[in-house]
């Protein structure tokens, strides 16, 4: 079996890339950049499928298949060493992020063909490329963090690729500042894993974890905390409540860019690491509901903002951290295969999403104001047809993907032991958002009367190296959901029972009987589903198509209702109020005035002074007058005998000879 | 026999003369000499030592003390002649360019 034994490979192959292009890509024509940059990524791709088809060879008890290359740290009892895992968990991951992975470096060759930084741009997409191959790939915490922290990393650096625009790096370090605060929580939790387990090694973790009894609920026992401390490292990295604020600004880098990193791939790794952890999780009840609600919260509040921002890729980031909350409500009501699910398909057609975004802004000359375009379905057909079969998917119309995995998170959540119910309204409540602007997002940009100058602006469909992306990408948001088709028929759906293997360890009994009634529910819940999702499109043809002026009267009408959505219910005018000034005060007043430049530089200085001082008293001694020195000599040869004979000349007082 | 103690006395007299002379003198020469008075007060008690205790370290180290001062008056005086000549002068008062 050979490249299993090399999993290295897989993420080695972009980090080369990477390297290339960062060290010598500078003066490369474009085509040399493409066919490293995607070469490197096609081949990782490659190697990831050949990983996946001799991984589905492996006997079961060789799996988790677990390779170790090096040790990187050892203290005493602790090891961490550059250990990757492959297990069903980690197949789904790697074929999500080397394949979509792959179509966006496709499509970026197109989009990005007339940016400066070309090479720069490839460099960083590799880069991050490796990051998320060694998250998914890890097989213990340390390294998992290292991807972690890479990954944020690659995220800072292209967000802010546009460093010239102050809010470009401005985004960038914001993202990088929030995401500080969940690595923070992160590393606790590892800590404190590291304390009650003795390693942090995924397999024996687990096995050791398994046979404990579960926290009770609303008890803070020791592995509730660590759970509650990752998930905050989760939330920082998937855009969670209150960590989500730096993903809409975040928007800020190119369109691929949002593509790959904030829709697709890093921002579910908050996700990930909740999945691969669910062993700690079903033992910690109380910080599963914490997830849950957390979730369900935070896909309700996204979604109201995504209802009036009128920039296209605010909405999808909005949509974005909405349908994260999607994911962490399936997390939080024990359903792991659904939020992974859920996950696989979000990337598929969100990414598209924002390609097919990206595509229209190209097309519009860099117009990124739904309220400046309109009409375009005609002119840039095929982007149309893609980004309408994206909206179906993620609107949840049966049979494209976010029917089915939607779905089976709402049906979770359904019959979840705790709140369920409530857990379940909100879910239906942001579907019916979900659809909604989703579909004002079409009917702004594709329908009605071009609102914008004809003349000036010369409206183009994309280069094939886009397009061609965005159809492989339309066909996986159709078929994508299929796989959990037989749920339908009474039968375990496919992808549960790849993921099975995995998340049957530490899973609670009485499993089944859930299943059964199941069965029953499937039906009816997702025709609420599919009606919810009709509401929400009917209502959006109503207001943007038939009624037109119809939103700014509503807005009028609800002026405050209104304003506060726009301001994103004024969050991070809040966080600059609590956080930010206070810390920017305690900075310039406390930090800055008084200990830089009154402790630290007095000392500093204060120092330099002194030896100044003595120099100057001490330089007349040198007084150029051989005299003086053969003076200055013989004191010191009369000290040094001084010295030397003091011991023997204490005890000749008298008593001490008798 | 002379008791050792007179040895000693004349060595340390002699020694002392010494110092005073290479404190208060202002001719480099006699300066220099005064160096070499009290090399030869510390031999002077080095050969009265070896005599008591019956040793000879003290007179081998005698034979090292005469050799370097040798080298010694051979660098002096080479550095004497080298500031007369530049300087015309033998008075160390004038020596002083060394001043901050």
């Amino acid at each position: 079996m050979p490249i299993l034994n090399y999993l290295w490979i897989i993420p080695a192959l972009p980090l080369l890339g990477s390297a290339i292009n960062g060290l010598f890509g500078s003066k490369w024509p474009n085509k040399v950049i493409n066919t490293v940059a995607v070469g490197s990524t096609g081949l990782s791709f490659l190697a990831a499928l050949e990983a996946v088809r001799e991984f589905t060879h492996l006997a079961p008890e060789n799996i988790p298949w677990v390779q170790q290359y090096f040790t990187w740290i050892i203290a005493g009892d602790f090891r961490a060493g550059f250990d990757l895992q492959i297990d069903h968990l980690t197949v789904v991951m790697l074929l999500v992020v080397t394949g979509v992975g792959w179509l966006i470096h496709i499509y970026s060759m197109g989009y990005m063909a007339h940016e400066g930084g070309y090479y720069r741009f490839f460099s960083y997409l590799n880069l991050f490329m490796f990051f998320m191959l060694i998250l998914v790939l890890a097989a213990n915490y340390v390294l998992l963090f290292v991807g972690w922290e890479g990954v944020g990393l690659s995220s800072y650096l292209l967000i802010g690729f546009y460093f010239l625009r102050k809010s470009a790096a401005d985004a960038g370090k914001k993202a990088f500042i929030v995401n500080r605060i969940g690595d923070f929580g992160f590393m606790l939790g590892m800590f404190l894993l590291f304390k009650a387990f003795g390693t942090l090694d995924f397999v024996p973790l687990f096995s050791k974890a398994t046979p404990l009894p579960p926290d009770p609920m609303g008890q803070l026992g020791t592995i509730t905390i660590a759970c509650l401390l990752l998930f905050m490292g989760a939330c920082g990295k998937s855009a969670q409540l209150p960590l989500y604020v730096w993903l809409p600004d975040a928007m800020e880098g190119p369109t691929p860019v949002s593509a790959l990193i904030h829709a697709a791939t890093m921002v579910t790794a908050g996700v990930y690491v909740v999945a691969r952890s669910h062993v700690l999780f079903t033992h910690a009840p109380t910080a599963m509901l914490v997830v849950a609600i957390v979730g369900c919260a935070t896909a309700f509040f996204a979604a109201t903002i995504g209802l009036v921002q009128t920039d296209i890729k605010r909405v999808l980031a909005y949509s974005t951290v909405s349908q994260l909350g999607y994911m962490f409500l399936a997390l939080g009501v024990g359903a792991f295969s659904a939020g992974i699910f859920h996950l696989m398909t979000h990337a598929f057609f969100k990414a598209l999403l924002f390609l097919a975004a990206g595509s229209v802004i190209h097309a519009m000359g860099g117009e990124q104001d739904m309220t400046s375009m309109g009409g375009l379905s005609k002119k840039i057909r095929w982007t149309y047809l893609t980004m309408l079969t994206a909206t179906l998917a993620i609107a949840g119309f049966p049979p494209l993907a976010g029917f089915f995995s939607k779905d089976s998170i709402l049906l979770s959540a359904y019959q979840s032991e705790h709140g369920g119910r409530i857990l379940y309204a909100f879910g239906l409540l942001t579907a019916l958002l979900t659809s909604f602007y989703m579909f004002r997002l079409i009917f702004l940009t594709f329908f009605g009367k071009p609102r914008y100058d004809e003349k000036k602006v010369h409206v183009h469909e994309s280069p094939k190296s886009m397009l061609v992306p965005l159809a492989i990408l339309a066909v996986l948001s159709i078929v994508g959901g299929w796989m959990a088709a037989p749920a339908f028929l009474g039968q375990p759906d496919y992808f549960a029972k790849f993921l099975e293997p995995v998340f049957a360890q530490g899973s609670v009994a009485g499993a089944e009987a859930a299943e059964a009634t199941a069965h029953a529910l499937e039906t009816p819940l997702a025709i609420v589903a599919v009606i919810t999702a009709t509401l929400g499109l009917l209502l959006a043809w109503w207001l943007y198509l038939r009624q037109p002026g119809k939103p700014e009267k509503l807005a009028k009408s609800m002026r405050g209702l209104y304003n506060t959505l726009l301001h994103k219910y004024y969050v991070d005018e809040m966080y600059a109020a609590l956080i930010v000034k206070p810390l920017v005060w305690l900075s310039t007043n406390v930090l800055w005035q008084t200990v830089d430049a009154r402790a630290i530089d007095g000392t500093v200085n204060g120092i330099a002074e002194g030896m100044t001082g003595l120099g100057d008293g001490v330089r007349h001694t040198q007084s150029g007058n051989t005299r003086s020195y053969a003076v200055w000599v013989v004191i010191g040869a009369l000290v040094i005998i001084a010295i030397v004979f003091w011991p023997y000349l204490r005890p000749t007082t008298v008593g001490a000879v008798r | 026999m002379v008791p050792t103690h007179y040895y000693v006395i004349l060595s340390a007299v002699l020694f002392g003369l010494g110092v005073i002379a290479f404190i208060f003198k202002r001719n480099i020469i006699t300066i220099f000499m005064s160096i070499e008075l009290m090399l030869n007060a510390v031999n002077l008690a080095f050969v009265a030592f070896s005599q008591v205790w019956h040793r000879l370290d003290g007179q081998v180290f005698v034979l090292f003390v005469i050799v370097v001062a040798a080298a010694e008056a051979a660098v002096g005086l080479g550095i004497i002649i080298m500031i007369t000549r530049n300087r015309k002068t033998l008075n160390v008062e004038d020596v002083n360019l060394l001043k901050l």
